[in-house]
């Protein structure tokens, strides 16, 4: 992949974290579904072990929900691709044969 | 199908750790003996692709949504262990970050959506491409295995609520793999869209062994 194809791949990816992702479903997902109409939901109401900055991916401090939506997929989307490409390229550095 | 804390007894989430580490321990060592120049880059774009498609819900049924997985399509681009390294990445950041999936349960959550994902429906896919030639034999295989691998996923997840006395198998199985058997459907469709994407404009991209 040259410099445009990556840059072409990484502004799809996020044009769909930050244009779409506010309109997607409200509705539980299936796990979350099965656990309501099996009543065993309330089971994860527990203290989390650990307390995420971003939590249900909303990014604070924005009045707008859409927004705050859109900007927390923007930055999850940078993030990881800066993990997935950074962590490909220590594979390739470290283990150069 | 991201576990929250609360879901898995110990009994369930510490061999899930174990399995999780132990596994990604092994595909960082493969992966570093065959990874490609080319795929580097395509490990970063395809793990961004994947976070941004989860947070696309689609509505399935009755009040009930699903969302790409993206397991098998990784692994259709990247080989299922780097692909499994990448979802693992995104189940990683999205449990730290967003709070999305437990973290005692990441390393159950990395077996069902990670490991289940890339292997199963990497393995489903090739053999479908060996049987089925051409882009239709890649579409297809890749299409079965994505809808295939999701409803695993889900079955495993139900089969770690039994184990954990949460929900017994006869009611979690078919509700859980019920449920997915639609979502695979998206998952199916998604995974077909961008892999023909793909073929159009990159073919080479595809994994090659």
């Amino acid at each position: 992949m040259n410099k445009k194809e990556i840059l072409i791949g990484l502004f799809i990816a996020l044009v769909l974290a930050f244009v779409l992702s506010p309109f997607a479903s409200p509705w539980p997902d299936g796990l979350e579904k099965v656990a309501e109409d099996k009543g065993f939901i309330a089971k994860a109401d527990i203290k989390p072990v650990l307390e995420s900055p971003l939590p249900d991916y909303v990014w604070p401090g924005l009045r707008s929900e859409k927004l705050a939506t859109s900007f927390a997929g923007i930055f999850g989307t940078l993030l990881i691709f800066g993990i997935g490409y950074g962590l490909a390229g220590l594979f390739r550095y470290f283990f150069k044969t | 199908m991201h576990i929250p804390d609360g879901f898995l007894s110990a009994g369930t989430w510490v061999p899930g750790w174990i399995v999780s580490v132990g596994g990604l321990g092994l595909c960082i060592k493969r992966v570093s003996s065959i990874l490609k120049d080319k795929m580097v880059p395509l490990m970063g774009v395809v793990s961004a692709f994947v976070f941004a498609a989860q947070m696309l819900n689609f509505p399935v049924i009755g009040g009930t949504s699903g969302h790409l997985l993206g397991g098998a399509l990784a692994a259709v681009l990247l080989g299922p262990c780097a692909g499994a390294i990448v979802i693992a990445v995104v189940l990683t950041v999205q449990c730290i970050i967003f709070q999305d999936g437990g973290l005692m349960a990441l390393g159950v959550n990395v077996f069902n959506m990670s490991f289940i994902g890339a292997f199963l429906g990497y393995y489903i896919y090739r053999f479908i491409k060996s049987v089925l030639r051409g882009n239709a034999g890649i579409l297809a295989g890749a299409a079965i295995a994505a809808w295939l691998s999701v409803v695993a996923a889900s079955s495993f997840c139900a089969l770690e609520l039994a184990v954990s006395g949460i929900s017994p198998l006869r009611v979690a199985l078919p509700a859980m793999a019920g449920v997915h058997a639609l979502i695979g459907i998206g998952e199916a469709l998604i995974t077909c869209f961008v892999l023909s994407f793909v073929l159009k404009v990159r073919p080479d991209l595809l994994y090659n062994e």
